[in-house]
C-alpha cells in the first residue's frame, strides 16, 4: 500500500479514533475516581440534625434549652391524590395554604425533581401527632423531627440572641453549612455557634435508576451519628438578669453588673429588650420587632455611646492625683459654678470650699473645672494639646474610647477626644483649656457605653485594674481567650484609689441632709459606694446615671445604670442600681425598701423618650 | 428503472454504509429513550417523550433517504449547486433577523412545532458547491484564483454562522481542510495548523517563553530534516535549547539575589523578549543562506517562524479580546487552568462521571443512574454519548466509535474508487463533516475538547440534525449508486 494522501488521511482517522478510545479506556476502566463520584450521585443522604448545645447561667440554671418540633416535608414526585381538607385539619392550616404550596411545587417541578421540600415548619409535637395518625393517607408527606430553642427564664433576650435558618448570603461565606441548616444570628447564639451547633449526621441509602430506595448503603457502616452541640455556661445570673429586666421595664436604658474580681458580666439589661418568647419564633415576630419605635433589637448596653456625665469626675480625680495637680486635701471654692472670663459652668447649691472627698460626695462641677484646667495648663514647657493627649492616654487606660474586647458581638468603641480632634474643629493651636472644660464633668465630646461605665466601676472597686468584661465562663470544653484572665492596670497608681472610694462611700452613706448625692442608694450593712451622674441629653430631659459597687471591701458586684431621660442620677439610676446590688448580695429586698422597689418597677419613662 | 440499470438494486447500493447508518440511528433512538427515562416507565413510542418524537423524525428521514436514492436523479446536484448554495446563504443571513433565539444564538427557524437550523443544510450545500467548483476541468488548487474561490466558498457561510454566535457549527467547516489536503493542498499547511494549535495551548498552559522555544526547535528541526542535516541539528540547536530552557529560572534567581524591584529594568525584562530578540537577530543570517541557496523552503520557514512569534504574542489578546466570555471559560476548564466543577466545568465533570461509571460492560439498558437523574445536562442531544457510555460501558461506546470509524473509512474508500471527481470531492466533504462532529462531540463528553454544542451525527435527538445528516450521506450513496449503475 503506497502512502498517498488518501492513506495518510486514513492513518490520521485511525489516530484520532485511537485517541478517543484511549481516553475512554482511561476514564471507564483505569481511573477509579469517576466511579466513586458516580456512587455519590446515586446515594441518598438523609440528614440527622443534632440538638443544639444548652446555654446555662453561672449557677447551672438553663437559660436556653431545646424542645422537639416537627417540619412537614413533602416529596412532590411521590404525592398522589389526597384529601386536602383532612390534611389541612390535621396540620392546622387553611386549605388555600396547601393548594398554593402544591401549585408552587408543580410550577417548579423541574427544579425540585426528586427532592423533598419543607411545606410547614415547626409544628408542635401535639399537632404532629394528629398528622402522624393519618399519615398513611398522604404518601409523599412525612414529618421530620428537629430540635428548636426553649427559654425557661424570661431573661437575657438580647444577650442570648436568636437562631434562624441560614440564607444564601450566609452559605456563601460558610462552606460547612448547607441549605436548611440553622445557625445563631446574634448574641451568644452567634458568638458560640462553633460550640453550640454540634455535628450533623446522616444515613446513606442507595437508589436505583427508578429512584427507588434499595436499602442501606453497606448496611449503615458508613452512616454518621449526629454529635450534639456542646453546652455553654455563661457568667449571667439568671435570677439577677430577670430582676434587672423587671426593674428596667418601661424605661429606656441599660443596667450592667460585673463581678469585679473576674470581669464576669452578671447582668446586662438593655431596655426595652426582646422577649424570649419572640426569640423562639423570631421569623414571625421579626417585622413586629423592627416596627417597635424603641428599637428592642438595639443593644444599648454595648452599642449606644452616651456622655457619662458626673460619674466621669472620678476619672479626672484619679488622673489629677496621679499627675500631682491635686492632693486629697486640696480645696477649691464654688460659687454656683465655675467662672472663666465672661462664661460660667454652673453648679448646684452646696457649701464651699470643698476638698476631694467632698467634691465627689456632693458632685461639685467647679472643683473638676479647676482639676482639668490644672491638668491641661502645665506651664510654658507643655502645650495644652500635648497635655490633652496625655489626659486622653490616661482615660483610655481605663478602657474608654475603644472596644473593651468583650465576647459580645458588635460592641461599640465610644469616643475620647485628643488634641487632633480639637485641632480639626478649632484649627491647630487655636483652642485653650477653657474650650474643652466640659470634659471635666463628663460632658462634651466624650462617648461611652454603659458597659464602659460598669467597667470603670469595677476598676475602681479593684483599686486600679480591670478584667475585660465577658459573658462566657471558662470550662474544660469551652476555653475562653486568655486575655479575659489578664489584669489590665490603668495608668493611675493603686494608692490613689482609696480616697476616691471614700468619696463614693460618703456620697451614698453620709446620711440624708448631709449633701451626699446618692443617699437614696444606701442599704444597711451593704457598704455601697457610688457616684451619680446627670448627663445632658439634647433630646429631652437629662439622662440619669449611676455607678456603684459593694461591699466597699472585697467588692462582689459593680453596677452601672443608665436611664434615658431619667433626669437626676439619684432619681432613677441610683435606686435601680442599688436594688440590683441588694438583690444580688442579700438575695431579697428589705421591707424598708419595698416601696422604693415598687415605685421603680412601676415607673414609666417611655413617654419622655423621643422615638423619631 | 430496473430496466435501465445494468445491475440489480442490491448490487448498486452500498450496503455497508446503509447498515452503519441504520445501526447508528437505532442506537441513537434507544439511548434517547434511556436518557429520558423517568420513575414511571413509558413506551418508547410515547409521543409525549423525546424517543417518540425521534421515531417520527427517523421515519421521515428514511422517507427522505428513499426519495434521494430512488426519485431524484443524482446528476441534478452538480447542475443545481450554485442556486442551492446561494439560497442557503440567503437563509443563513435571514435567520439572523427572523430566527428565534435559542441559548444565546440566533440560528433557528421556527415553524410551529418544527425548528430547523439553516447551518445544518449549509454543510450540504457547501459540500455540493465545493465538489462542483473543484471538479471543473482545469481546476488546480495551486492556482491562486482557484484557491481563493475555494476558500471563499468555505469561509462565507462560516463567517455568517459565526455572526449567528454558533461558533461550534462554524468550527466544523475547518474540517474541509482534510478534503482540500486530499485534493492537493500542501501537507505543510495542515502541519502548520497543528503547530499553531500546539503553540496556543503551550502559551496558555506553560508560558510564552517555552512556546517560542518550541517554535524555534520545530522550525529548525523541519529545516534540517528537509535538507538531511539532522545530526547537525542535534549538536547545535538541541544543546542551545536545553541551556535556554533554564533561562527563566536563572533570571528569577538573579532578580531574587540582586533584590531588584518588580518595575526595575531587570525585573521587567521577560525571558521571552530575550529569546525573541536573539532569534530575530539570527534571521538575517538565515535569510542570507536562503538567498544563496535559492531555497523557497528556507524563506517559507522564516515567514512561518515570524508568523509563529506573532501568534504567541497575540495569544493573550485573542484569548481575552476576541473570544467570548463563555468560550474563554470552556477553554480554561479544558486546559485545566481553572477548576470549576459546579460552573462551566459542571457539564464536563458530570458527563465524565457518567461515562466513567459505566466501566467495561456498562450498567445495562435503562439502568444508568447518572443520566436518568438529570445530572448530565442536554443528555439526549449534545451529551447523548454519556448515556451510551454509562449504560453500555467501554464495550458499547468503543463499538459506537468503531462504527463511525468504519462509516468514515467506507465513505473515503468509496470516494477514492469513484471515477468522477465530483463524487470523490463530495465524499471527502461528507467524511470530513462527520469526522469533525464525531471528534468534537465525543471529545467534549470525555474532556479532551472544550464544550462545543454540536450534535453527534445520526444519534443525537433532533429532527433538523438527523435529516441533514441523512440527506448528506444519502446524496453520497446515491452518487455512488448512480456511478455503479452506469459505469461498473
Amino acid at each position: 500500500m503506497k502512502l498517498d494522501k488518501s492513506n495518510k488521511l486514513k492513518i490520521g482517522l485511525a489516530a484520532a479514533v485511537a485517541i478517543l478510545l484511549a481516553k475512554l479506556f482511561v476514564i471507564q476502566i483505569v481511573d477509579e475516581r469517576y466511579k466513586i463520584d458516580a456512587s455519590n450521585n446515586s446515594m441518598v443522604y438523609t440528614m440527622i440534625y443534632p440538638p443544639r448545645g444548652i446555654i446555662d447561667d453561672r449557677n447551672g440554671k438553663i437559660l436556653v434549652g431545646n424542645k422537639i418540633a416537627y417540619d412537614l416535608v413533602v416529596t412532590p414526585k411521590e404525592v398522589e391524590e389526597f384529601d386536602t381538607l383532612a390534611l389541612c385539619r390535621a396540620i392546622g392550616v387553611p386549605e388555600e395554604f396547601v393548594k398554593e404550596k402544591m401549585a408552587e411545587y408543580y410550577r417548579n417541578r423541574r427544579r425540585i425533581g426528586y427532592q423533598s421540600v419543607v411545606m410547614l415548619k415547626q409544628m408542635t409535637p401535639e399537632r404532629y401527632m394528629k398528622f402522624a395518625e393519618i399519615a398513611y393517607k398522604f404518601p409523599g408527606f412525612r414529618g421530620q423531627a428537629r430540635s428548636i430553642r426553649e427559654y425557661p427564664y424570661n431573661a437575657g433576650g438580647n444577650l442570648l440572641g436568636y437562631v434562624s435558618e441560614v440564607d444564601a448570603d450566609f452559605l456563601k461565606k460558610h462552606e460547612d453549612y448547607s441549605a436548611g441548616d440553622y445557625a445563631g444570628k446574634t448574641g451568644i447564639e452567634a458568638t458560640c455557634e462553633q460550640y453550640l451547633k454540634g455535628e450533623k449526621g446522616y444515613n446513606i441509602y442507595l437508589r436505583n435508576s427508578h429512584n427507588k430506595i434499595e436499602g442501606r448503603y453497606r448496611d449503615g457502616e458508613m452512616d454518621k451519628e449526629a454529635v450534639p452541640g456542646m453546652d455553654i455556661t455563661t457568667t449571667i445570673d439568671a435570677e439577677l438578669q430577670h430582676y434587672g429586666q423587671m426593674l428596667m421595664q418601661n424605661k429606656v436604658g441599660s443596667l450592667v453588673a460585673i463581678e469585679p474580681s473576674t470581669g464576669e458580666i452578671l447582668t446586662l439589661v438593655s431596655s426595652p429588650g426582646i422577649d424570649v418568647d419572640m426569640l423562639a419564633d423570631i421569623g414571625s415576630h421579626y417585622n413586629e420587632i423592627l416596627a417597635n419605635p424603641y428599637k428592642p433589637m438595639f443593644n444599648r448596653a454595648v452599642q449606644s455611646a452616651y456622655p457619662p456625665g458626673s460619674v466621669f469626675k472620678l476619672v479626672n480625680a484619679l488622673i489629677g492625683l496621679q499627675e500631682g495637680v491635686l492632693t486629697p486635701e486640696t480645696e477649691y471654692p464654688c460659687s454656683m459654678g465655675y467662672h472663666f472670663g465672661r462664661n460660667k459652668l454652673g453648679c448646684h447649691a452646696h457649701r464651699s470650699p470643698l476638698n476631694l472627698e467632698e467634691s465627689i460626695m456632693m458632685s461639685c462641677n467647679a472643683y473638676y473645672c479647676y482639676v482639668l484646667r490644672n491638668l491641661l495648663e502645665k506651664g510654658d514647657s507643655v502645650s495644652v494639646g500635648d497635655a490633652l493627649d496625655e489626659w486622653s492616654r490616661y482615660v483610655r487606660s481605663f478602657g474608654f474610647g475603644e472596644k473593651l474586647g468583650s465576647d459580645f458581638p458588635s460592641e461599640l468603641g465610644g469616643t475620647i477626644p485628643d488634641s487632633g480632634y480639637y485641632d480639626r474643629i478649632y484649627g491647630k493651636g487655636r483652642w485653650k483649656a477653657t474650650n474643652v472644660i466640659s470634659l471635666s464633668i463628663g460632658q462634651g465630646e466624650i462617648g461611652c457605653t454603659p458597659l464602659h461605665l460598669a467597667n470603670l466601676c469595677a476598676t475602681i472597686a479593684n483599686r486600679g485594674y480591670y478584667y475585660i468584661p465577658h459573658l462566657i465562663k471558662d470550662s474544660e470544653k469551652v476555653r475562653i481567650d486568655p486575655k479575659y484572665k489578664e489584669r489590665h492596670y490603668t495608668m493611675v497608681d493603686t494608692v490613689h484609689f482609696p480616697k476616691v472610694i471614700e468619696g463614693m462611700y460618703m456620697a451614698v452613706n453620709a446620711g440624708y441632709g448631709s449633701g451626699g448625692t446618692a443617699t437614696i442608694a444606701a442599704v444597711d450593712g451593704l457598704d455601697i459606694c457610688g457616684k451619680t451622674g446627670t448627663a445632658q441629653n439634647p433630646r429631652g430631659d437629662d439622662n440619669s446615671v449611676f455607678i456603684c459597687f459593694a461591699p466597699k471591701d472585697n467588692p462582689r458586684i459593680a453596677v452601672a445604670a443608665y436611664v434615658e431621660n431619667g433626669s437626676f442620677g439619684a432619681r432613677w439610676a441610683a435606686p435601680l442600681a442599688s436594688l440590683l446590688v441588694e438583690k444580688y448580695l442579700s438575695g431579697d429586698i428589705s421591707e424598708a425598701r419595698k416601696p422604693l422597689e415598687k415605685r421603680m418597677m412601676e415607673g414609666n419613662l417611655l413617654d419622655k423618650v423621643k422615638t423619631d | 428503472m430496473e430496466r435501465l440499470s445494468g445491475r440489480k438494486l442490491s448490487d448498486t447500493l452500498d450496503w455497508p454504509l446503509i447498515i452503519c447508518y441504520l445501526a447508528l440511528v437505532l442506537i441513537g433512538w434507544i439511548n434517547i429513550y434511556a436518557s429520558v427515562q423517568s420513575a414511571e416507565p413509558l413506551s418508547i413510542f410515547d409521543m409525549g417523550t423525546r424517543s417518540g418524537k425521534q421515531f417520527v423524525w427517523m421515519m421521515t428521514a428514511f422517507a427522505l433517504a428513499a426519495v434521494i436514492l430512488f426519485v431524484i436523479n443524482a446528476r441534478v446536484y452538480e447542475s443545481l449547486a450554485v442556486p442551492i448554495y446561494v439560497a442557503t446563504l440567503l437563509l443563513l443571513v435571514a435567520v439572523i433577523f427572523l430566527g428565534v433565539e435559542v441559548k444565546g444564538s440566533r440560528s433557528w427557524f421556527e415553524f410551529g412545532p418544527v425548528r430547523f437550523q439553516p447551518a445544518e443544510i449549509s454543510k450540504i450545500s457547501t459540500s455540493i458547491m465545493l465538489a462542483t467548483l473543484m471538479s471543473q476541468y482545469g481546476y488546480k488548487i495551486g492556482n491562486p484564483r482557484n484557491f481563493i474561490a475555494t476558500a471563499a466558498v468555505i469561509l462565507v457561510p462560516m463567517a455568517i454562522i459565526v455572526a449567528q454566535s454558533e461558533t461550534g457549527s462554524a468550527l466544523v467547516y475547518v474540517g474541509f481542510i482534510f478534503m482540500l489536503y486530499r485534493e492537493g493542498l500542501s501537507g505543510w499547511l495542515l502541519f502548520m495548523g497543528g503547530v499553531a494549535v500546539l503553540l496556543f495551548i503551550l502559551t496558555m498552559t506553560v508560558s510564552p517563553y517555552f512556546s517560542i522555544l518550541a517554535l524555534v526547535c520545530i522550525v529548525t528541526l523541519c529545516n534540517t530534516l528537509y535538507s538531511g542535516k539532522f545530526r547537525h541539528w542535534l549538536i547545535t540547536v538541541l544543546p542551545f535549547a536545553v541551556v535556554m530552557a533554564f533561562l527563566p529560572w536563572g533570571m528569577e534567581r538573579l532578580v531574587a539575589i540582586t533584590g531588584s524591584a518588580e518595575d526595575s529594568l531587570l525585573g521587567s525584562l521577560k525571558p521571552e523578549y530575550i529569546l525573541t530578540a536573539l532569534s530575530l537577530c539570527s534571521i538575517p543570517y538565515f535569510a542570507m543562506k536562503a538567498f544563496r541557496e535559492r531555497s523557497t523552503f528556507k524563506w517559507a520557514s522564516i515567514a512561518a517562524f515570524i508568523a509563529g512569534v506573532i501568534l504567541v504574542f497575540s495569544v493573550d489578546f485573542i484569548f481575552h479580546d476576541v473570544l467570548q466570555d463563555h468560550q474563554r471559560k470552556r477553554i480554561e476548564v479544558l486546559l485545566g487552568l481553572k477548576d470549576d466543577p459546579t460552573g462551566v466545568g459542571y457539564n464536563v465533570n458530570q458527563s465524565m462521571i457518567a461515562i466513567g461509571s459505566g466501566g467495561l460492560l456498562g450498567k445495562g439498558f435503562l439502568k444508568g443512574t447518572q443520566t436518568t437523574y438529570g445530572f448530565v445536562p442536554e443528555q439526549s442531544t449534545d451529551f447523548i454519548f454519556c448515556t451510551i457510555g454509562e449504560e453500555w460501558g467501554f464495550a458499547g461506546s468503543a463499538a459506537v466509535i468503531l462504527i463511525y470509524a468504519f462509516l468514515i473509512w467506507r465513505v473515503m474508500h468509496d470516494a477514492e474508487r469513484s471515477r468522477e471527481s465530483f463524487t470523490r470531492i463530495y465524499g471527502y466533504c461528507v467524511a470530513s463533516c462527520i469526522f469533525m462532529h464525531l471528534f468534537i462531540n465525543i471529545g467534549m463528553t470525555i474532556g479532551i475538547m472544550p464544550v462545543i454544542g454540536i450534535p453527534l451525527p445520526f444519534v443525537s435527538y433532533g429532527g433538523s440534525s438527523l435529516w441533514a445528516f441523512t440527506v448528506m450521506l444519502f446524496i453520497f450513496i446515491a452518487l455512488v449508486r448512480h456511478e455503479r449503475r452506469y459505469f461498473s
